[in-house]
């Protein structure tokens, strides 16, 4: 670009590209310290384009707001969560529910992502950061050195110029890719989720989950609900809704030509759930790319003049089903790192912004996506017997052993040993544990 | 600009619930408007293009001025984001359930406030009606409240002459299009579909993002009669809601067969035993196109 090009270009000094939690913790952050933030979203507002579940971890958010309690549009506190093995026609469940998650300061709550993203957002505009809404980043602009110093975006004019670009783009991560930051998706390390909303007057929903005021319940289940594909399955209790989903990977759905809302049908027609769900009217419907290539999926997160976080830096943790708390966190030590920088008046260079990297290495991001590095292949190598022939034996098992027949308990016991000699072998089941516990420790 | 002062237009904006949202609560039978996102009432967005391209041509500024809950404030920022130069909204509980009489007093106190506190507004715009009221009284009724001239059903500004003070405007009519002119100052309420909303460029969303939005509540702009106001100054009785019985007409399915190819030709082909004119058509401007 020319020097007077420059010279007429509006100033920043940092532009956040998104406005998700990533994208909101990182503006956030930068612009209650002081920082002239500018925030550019392609949706209509914050959370309009935004897709999850969707479980809200308070810790991470606290450290950003600590008063969040206060004024974000929460729906439901959990109290119970549920683990479910499905076969066609039975659920095997560990549930846990506890008076101790009643507390205070409940750890984890069943949102709205279009609600609280607005919410979200209203704090980062309110702390001083400009945001514009319904504009795409469509570049970014270099310097002859290659290093980042601006964006430009589909409205006419000049670009917009900020010694650092935090992309906090999402899954998609389209201005990253363009700008050969990253790779594209690989399919088989992206899900594709589908989600529907029900809506459930909340007496229901509270007599139906044994529930009482804000209480809520988590569902995440897993089986032959995939098919045989990679993915699970949830349920979540919102004020008068239910959110309810099934993702898998995408490579899945191209080599078994389920289609995910196929998957999602049959999901809710299961007899484990069609009684939870029975007289609800569906409120919206939604999709979602969800990225699950772990830690050896993890692209390079800085370079000089930009970062990256949130979802474009592929931090979800799959097994746990954790993505926003990871978003808000790398967004928000993004922030800190910039934010440090700018105070000492040092460079945006990639040597200096690997700060960023070092800090993440001692949060719990990266140890956990580390400590499950080897789980998305071993699932997906594995996922026949994950995701198929393990829950149907689970589920037999269980009959075999719950059914009053007649039958002596030696015999079933001697009858349920051999259903899984015989579907997996000693060596398989072995073999199974074996990565299992290597991939988990 | 000629004239001794620069040309002011007031675009009056209605935030609304978007309609292709709207449910109907399953139990209790009433409409849901929690969660239901809002936009600008669609015609007034033609208003705002026509004020914009007033002042492209001829200067001055656009004004747009909206009657609402605080979170309307949404709707002028996107106005703002459009390319109108300033926001006011007029936001007060005692305004909560005006009907058409009750809003055209508000707005229109409102607007003799604009004319004293950024000048006197020469053209009024409207959306030829709102989506969720359909009324089309509000333009008139404002317009009768401060005096101006009148046009409803605008589809085109074909003149403006701030020297004169003269305005010359396309007015669909039954059977035709008239051809109306009048004096400044003058009320106008647009047609949907008479022109296209601009996109503003990074200079304007960035104004737009740090503007701020003036906020005149009742006693602001000189309402001293509050029950003028809100439901104590609406005659009108909404005495019931019901949702209209399902039309008889059934969806046809086609079934899926073969290939995409072939479903896609089945669509078609169903759609044009239907419609045979809509074939003709086709069939006649593809045959022009040909050559």
């Amino acid at each position: 670009m020319s020097e007077t090009e420059q010279d007429a270009s509006p100033r920043f000094d940092a532009i956040v590209v998104g406005a998700g939690p990533s994208g909101n913790a990182a503006a956030y952050v930068m612009a209650r310290e002081g920082l002239n933030v500018l925030q550019i979203e392609r949706g209509e507002y914050s959370g309009s384009k935004n897709v999850q579940g969707a479980i809200l971890y308070a810790d991470a958010l606290e450290k950003i707001i600590p008063e969040f309690r206060d004024e974000a549009p929460l729906e439901r506190h959990v109290i119970e969560q549920r683990i479910w093995t499905m076969d066609d026609r039975s659920h095997t469940g560990v549930h846990y529910r506890s008076d101790d998650f009643n507390e205070e300061k409940p750890n984890r709550y069943t949102i709205l992502r279009a609600q609280f993203d607005k919410w979200f957002n209203s704090r980062v505009r309110d702390a001083g950061a400009t945001v514009l809404f319904e504009t795409t980043v469509t570049e970014l602009v270099r310097d002859l050195s290659g290093k980042v110093i601006g964006v430009r975006t589909d409205r006419s004019g000049n670009p917009i110029m900020a010694p650092v670009v935090v992309l906090a783009e999402g899954v998609n991560g389209l201005v990253g890719q363009r700008s050969g930051l990253r790779e594209e998706l690989k399919p088989d390390t992206v899900a594709l989720a589908v989600k529907e909303m029900h809506f459930l007057p909340r007496e229901v929903i509270e007599a139906r989950f044994n529930l009482q005021g804000n209480e809520g319940v988590v569902i995440e289940a897993m089986g032959t609900i995939t098919k045989g594909m990679t993915g699970t399955g949830f349920l979540y209790t919102n004020e008068e809704s239910i959110s309810i989903g099934i993702g898998c990977i995408v490579e899945d759905f191209v080599d078994s030509a389920e289609t995910p809302y196929g998957l999602l049908e049959a999901f809710k027609n299961h007899p484990s759930i069609k009684p939870l769900l029975a007289g609800s009217e569906i409120k919206e419907y939604a999709a979602h790319l969800i990225p699950e290539g772990g830690y050896r999926a993890i692209p390079q997160l800085y370079g000089d003049g930009w970062l990256v976080v949130g979802d474009a830096g592929q931090f979800v943790n799959a097994v746990h089903r954790e993505g926003s708390n990871l978003a808000m966190t790398t967004g928000r030590i993004a922030a800190e790192t910039v934010v440090m920088l700018t105070r000492k008046r040092e460079a945006m260079s990639a040597a200096n912004l690997a700060a960023f990297a070092r800090r993440l290495e001692e949060t719990f991001v990266m140890k956990d996506l580390r400590k499950y590095k080897g789980i998305p292949n071993l699932l997906h190598g594995g996922k026949a017997q994950f995701f198929g022939t393990y829950p149907r034996l689970i589920s037999q098992a269980m009959q075999t052993w719950f059914r009053v027949d007649g039958v002596d308990k030696k015999t079933k016991e001697n009858a349920i040993a051999r259903s899984f000699r015989e579907a997996r072998g000693w060596r398989g089941m072995i073999g199974d544990t074996f990565r299992l516990v290597r991939a988990w420790r | 600009m000629t004239g001794s002062k620069p040309l002011h237009s007031v675009v009056c904006i209605k935030q609304v619930p978007d309609s292709a949202q709207i449910r109907v609560h399953p139990v209790t039978n009433t409409i849901m408007r929690q969660g239901v996102p809002t936009i600008i009432n669609p015609f007034d967005l033609f208003a705002l293009e026509e004020a914009l391209r007033l002042r492209d041509r001829l200067g001055g500024s656009v004004t747009v001025l909206c009657m609402g809950p605080m979170t309307a404030e949404d709707s002028l920022r996107k106005a703002l984001t459009f390319g109108a130069d300033r926001a006011v909204l007029l936001s007060d509980r005692y305004f909560a359930g005006s009907d058409t009489l009750a809003t055209s007093y508000a707005l229109s106190m409102a607007l003799e406030q604009i004319g004293r506190t950024f000048g006197t507004p020469d053209v009024v715009f409207t959306g030829k009606q709102t989506i969720d009221g359909d009324t089309a009284q509000v333009g008139p009724g404002i317009a009768r409240r401060l005096g101006y001239n009148q046009l409803t059903y605008i589809s085109k500004i074909r003149e403006l002459d701030p020297a004169a003070g003269v305005l010359t405007v396309e007015r669909r009519a039954e059977g035709g299009t008239q051809v109306l002119e009048t004096r400044l100052p003058v009320l106008i309420t647009m047609l949907e579909g008479t022109n296209e909303m601009r996109r503003g460029g990074i200079d304007t969303a960035l104004a737009a993002a740090k503007a701020e939005v003036t906020i005149w509540n009742a006693a602001a702009v000189g309402i001293e009669d509050l029950t003028r106001c809100g439901l104590r100054g609406s005659p009108t009785i909404v005495k019931k809601v019901f949702a209209p019985s399902a039309r008889s007409e059934k969806a046809v399915m086609i079934p899926v067969e073969g290939t995409p190819y072939e479903s896609a030709r089945a669509v078609i082909e169903a759609m044009f035993a239907r419609l045979p004119d809509v074939e003709a058509q086709l069939l006649e401007t593809a045959a022009q196109s040909a050559y």
